[in-house]
C-alpha cells in the first residue's frame, strides 16, 4: 500500500472517531458504486451525513478544504441519492460535511470539520 | 459571527465617495466573494490579497470569505480598494483590533507591500468633507494624499507594519520585509518643467502684445499665419505668462492630474498653470474626455485654470471643435458612459493657431499659394463661426522681418511681462470681484453696458462701427472687454478712445484674414 493510502486510511480513522465523540452514528465506510466513493456516511439524530475526509501531511500544498470544489460537492450530493437507493431507505434529511485532517506524522493531528456544505 | 468594517473611497469623475466595507467569514468551504459592483481589477484583487495576507505572516482564514461594498449600487473600479478589503477580513478573522472610521486606499503587491493608486488627492479630499479625517495610503502617495488640509495621513511600505499598528501579533508578522521605496506615478523630478522665455522670441511686437492682453485678461486668442512665422513658439510662452495658481485652483488642477496619473502631480501642488498641447488627430473623447465604462478626463480637462493650444487647428475634426464650445461656456465638461456620469471642470484657456491656408503661403501678397480661393475659403470656414465667435483675440502673424531677426537678447523677457499680467490681473479682481468675477473676459455684456458702462466720448468709434455694420453687437461687446484689459494693463481706470481703437484691431486683424 502507498503512503498516500495509508495516510488517506489514517485520516478517516481520524475523521470516524471524531464524527462519533460528536454523538453521530458511523454507519459505513468507504462504500464504493460506479460514481464513486463515499469516505463516511453517518447518522446526526434524523440526518443522514455524507462526510467526505481530506487528509494532508502539511499545508504547503493549501489546505485540505481548499481540495474539495464545487465539481467534488455535486459528486457527494449524487452519491448520496444514490446509496439511498442502493440501501431502499427514504431519507428526507441529507447533509454533505467535510472534515480536514493535517497529519504531519508528529502526533496531534488537527482535524476540522465543516457542516451542511454546498 | 466574525465581521469586519473598514471604509474606502470610491471616485466617479472627481467625485468621492465613502465606501463601508463589510467582510464576514462563513463556516462553509474555502472561497471569495466580492459583493457590490466591483470591475475586474477590483474581482482580481481577492488574489492579490490572499497572497499579500499569506506573505505578510497573517494567512486569511480557509473558510468562506465574503466582501460587500456598500453602496451596492455605485460602480467600483480598480485596485485602491485591496487594503481596505483586507483590513476588513483581518478584523473578521479577529487578526487585527477594530480600525473605526479610519480610511484605506491602497493596492496590494503580492508581497505584501502597499502600492500608490491614482487619483489619490481627489479620494482624500472626499474622504475628509465626508467628515473621515484617518487616512491609511502606500508610502508613495503620502506626499500626494498630506496635501489636502485637515486630512491626518499615514503612509505605510507594507501590509505587516500596517497590520502591527492595529494589534496584529508580532510573533507571526513578517515584519522584516522592508521594500525600497517606489516613486509614485512616473519619476518626475519635482520643480516645474522650464517653461520657455519670450526673450527667445525676435521682433513680432503685435503679437508679443496680443498675447500679454490674453494673458493679462485670460481672452481666448487665434493666431493666424504662415508656417515658421512662430505661432508656436508664442503659444508655448502663455502659461509663463499667467499669475501662479490661487489654493482651490491648485488644488482642483492637482486632483486632475492626480486622476489621470500624471507624475506632474506627484508629491505637490502644481502651481503653474498647465500647458496641454494635443495633435490635431485627436478625437472628441480624447480632448474632452471619454472612454469605456467611467469616463475618464480629456485634454480640456487636464489644461483646466491653463492653456489648451490646438496647434493647426482647422486640421482637426469639426466634431472635435465643436465640442469644446460647452466648456468654453460653463468651464465644465459633463460626460455620459454606460458606467455612469462624470463632471470634470474645464475652465482652461483656449489658443487656437491656423495656417491661413492649406498650403501655408497665403499670407502678405500670397503669391507662391496654390490654393485656390475655394479652397482657402473651406480651410478658414473648418474652425466653425460658434467656436471663433467666443474667442477674444484674433490676430495675424506675419513672418518675422530681416530688420527683427538677428537681434537676439534684445526682447523682453517673460519676468517682466509676467509682471504686468500680474498687476493687470490684480486691477481687474478688485474691480470685478464685488460682481463675483475673476477676469474681463469673463464679464457678460449686460454688465459691460450697464455697471461698467464708459462715456459715450470713449466709444464713438465702436459705436460707429456698430452703426456700420462693421462689429455685431457681439463683437461689440468683446472689443469692450479687451479694451478694458488694455486699461488695466497701461494703469488706467477706465478704457479712453486709445485703448478701444487698439481693441478694435486686435480683432479687426482676423477678420481681414477670414
Amino acid at each position: 500500500m502507498k503512503a498516500k493510502d495509508l495516510l488517506g486510511q489514517r485520516g478517516e480513522e481520524l475523521a470516524a472517531g471524531y464524527l462519533e465523540s460528536l454523538g453521530m452514528l458511523v454507519v459505513e465506510r468507504n462504500w464504493r458504486c460506479a460514481e464513486g466513493e463515499i469516505d463516511i456516511v453517518a447518522l446526526d439524530g434524523d440526518a443522514l451525513v455524507i462526510t467526505e475526509v481530506k487528509t494532508r501531511r502539511s499545508l504547503d500544498y493549501g489546505h485540505p478544504f481548499e481540495a474539495v470544489g464545487a465539481a467534488k460537492l455535486a459528486r457527494l450530493h449524487r452519491l448520496g441519492a444514490a446509496w439511498c437507493r442502493d440501501r431502499e431507505l427514504r431519507m428526507p434529511l441529507r447533509r454533505v460535511d467535510v472534515v480536514a485532517v493535517v497529519d504531519d506524522g508528529g502526533g496531534d493531528p488537527l482535524v476540522e470539520h465543516l457542516k451542511g456544505v454546498g | 459571527m466574525a465581521l469586519g468594517r473598514t471604509y474606502s473611497v470610491a471616485l466617479v469623475g472627481l467625485n468621492g465617495y465613502i465606501v463601508e466595507v463589510e467582510a464576514d467569514i462563513g463556516q462553509t468551504l474555502p472561497a471569495f466573494v466580492i459583493l457590490g459592483l466591483p470591475d475586474a481589477a477590483l474581482n482580481e484583487a481577492k488574489e492579490r490579497i490572499r497572497s499579500a495576507a499569506k506573505n505578510s505572516g497573517i494567512p486569511l482564514s480557509r473558510r468562506k470569505i465574503t466582501a460587500n461594498l456598500i453602496p451596492a449600487s455605485l460602480p467600483k473600479r480598480g485596485s485602491g480598494f485591496d487594503l481596505a478589503v483586507t483590513m476588513a477580513v483581518l478584523r473578521a478573522a479577529n487578526d487585527i483590533q477594530p480600525t473605526e472610521r479610519t480610511v484605506f486606499i491602497a493596492e496590494l503587491g503580492l508581497d505584501g507591500r502597499l502600492r500608490p493608486v491614482r487619483g489619490i488627492l481627489p479620494a482624500v479630499m472626499a474622504a475628509v468633507q465626508a467628515g473621515y479625517q484617518d487616512v491609511v495610503v502606500a508610502q508613495a502617495n503620502l506626499a500626494e494624499a498630506s496635501l489636502v488640509p485637515g486630512a491626518s495621513v499615514r503612509g505605510y511600505r507594507t501590509l505587516a507594519r500596517l497590520a502591527l499598528d492595529f494589534g496584529a501579533d508580532p510573533q507571526e508578522l513578517a515584519l522584516d520585509f522592508e521594500p525600497e521605496d517606489e516613486p509614485g506615478h512616473g519619476d518626475a523630478a519635482p520643480g516645474a518643467p522650464a517653461v520657455p522665455d519670450m526673450a527667445d522670441v525676435s521682433g513680432q511686437g503685435d503679437a508679443r502684445r496680443a498675447l500679454e492682453v490674453a494673458a493679462a485678461g485670460a481672452h481666448h486668442l487665434l493666431l493666424t499665419g504662415p508656417p515658421g512665422a512662430g505661432k508656436t513658439m508664442l503659444a508655448e510662452r502663455l502659461p509663463g505668462l499667467l499669475p501662479d495658481l490661487a489654493d482651490n485652483e491648485a488644488m482642483e488642477v492637482t486632483a486632475i492630474h492626480s486622476l489621470c496619473g500624471l507624475p506632474s502631480s506627484n508629491a505637490q501642488l502644481l502651481r503653474r498653470p498647465p500647458f496641454e498641447n494635443p495633435h490635431h488627430s485627436a478625437t472628441a473623447a480624447a480632448i474632452i474626455g471619454g472612454g469605456s465604462g467611467l469616463p475618464r478626463p480629456g485634454a480640456a480637462s487636464r489644461a483646466h485654470r491653463g492653456v489648451l493650444f490646438l496647434d493647426e487647428a482647422p486640421e482637426y475634426e469639426r466634431r472635435v471643435l465643436d465640442a469644446l464650445r460647452q466648456p468654453l461656456e460653463s468651464g465644465e465638461l459633463v460626460i455620459h458612459r454606460s458606467a455612469g456620469t462624470a463632471a470634470y471642470p474645464a475652465r482652461f484657456q483656449l489658443v487656437l493657431a491656423a495656417n491661413p491656408c492649406p498650403c501655408g503661403k497665403a499670407s502678405g501678397k500670397g503669391l507662391d499659394c496654390t490654393c485656390t480661393p475655394m479652397m482657402r475659403r473651406r480651410y478658414v470656414a473648418r474652425m466653425s463661426g460658434p467656436l471663433l465667435d467666443r474667442v477674444d483675440i484674433q490676430l495675424q502673424v506675419e513672418r518675422v522681418s530681416l530688420a527683427d531677426f538677428g537681434q537676439g537678447g534684445k526682447e523682453e523677457d517673460t519676468a517682466a511681462v509676467a509682471g504686468r499680467v500680474r498687476d493687470a490681473r490684480g486691477r481687474q479682481a478688485e474691480r470685478l470681484r464685488p460682481l463675483g468675477l475673476e477676469t474681463n473676459s469673463q464679464v457678460p455684456g449686460r454688465i459691460l453696458r450697464g455697471a461698467l458702462r464708459l462715456p459715450a466720448s470713449a466709444t464713438r468709434i465702436l459705436d460707429h462701427s456698430l452703426e456700420r455694420g462693421v462689429l455685431t453687437a457681439r463683437g461689440y461687446d468683446r472689443v469692450l472687454r479687451l479694451a478694458w484689459t488694455l486699461a488695466d494693463l497701461s494703469h488706467r481706470d477706465a478704457p479712453d478712445t486709445n485703448d478701444i481703437g487698439q481693441a478694435l484691431g486686435l480683432r479687426q486683424a482676423a477678420s481681414a484674414a477670414a
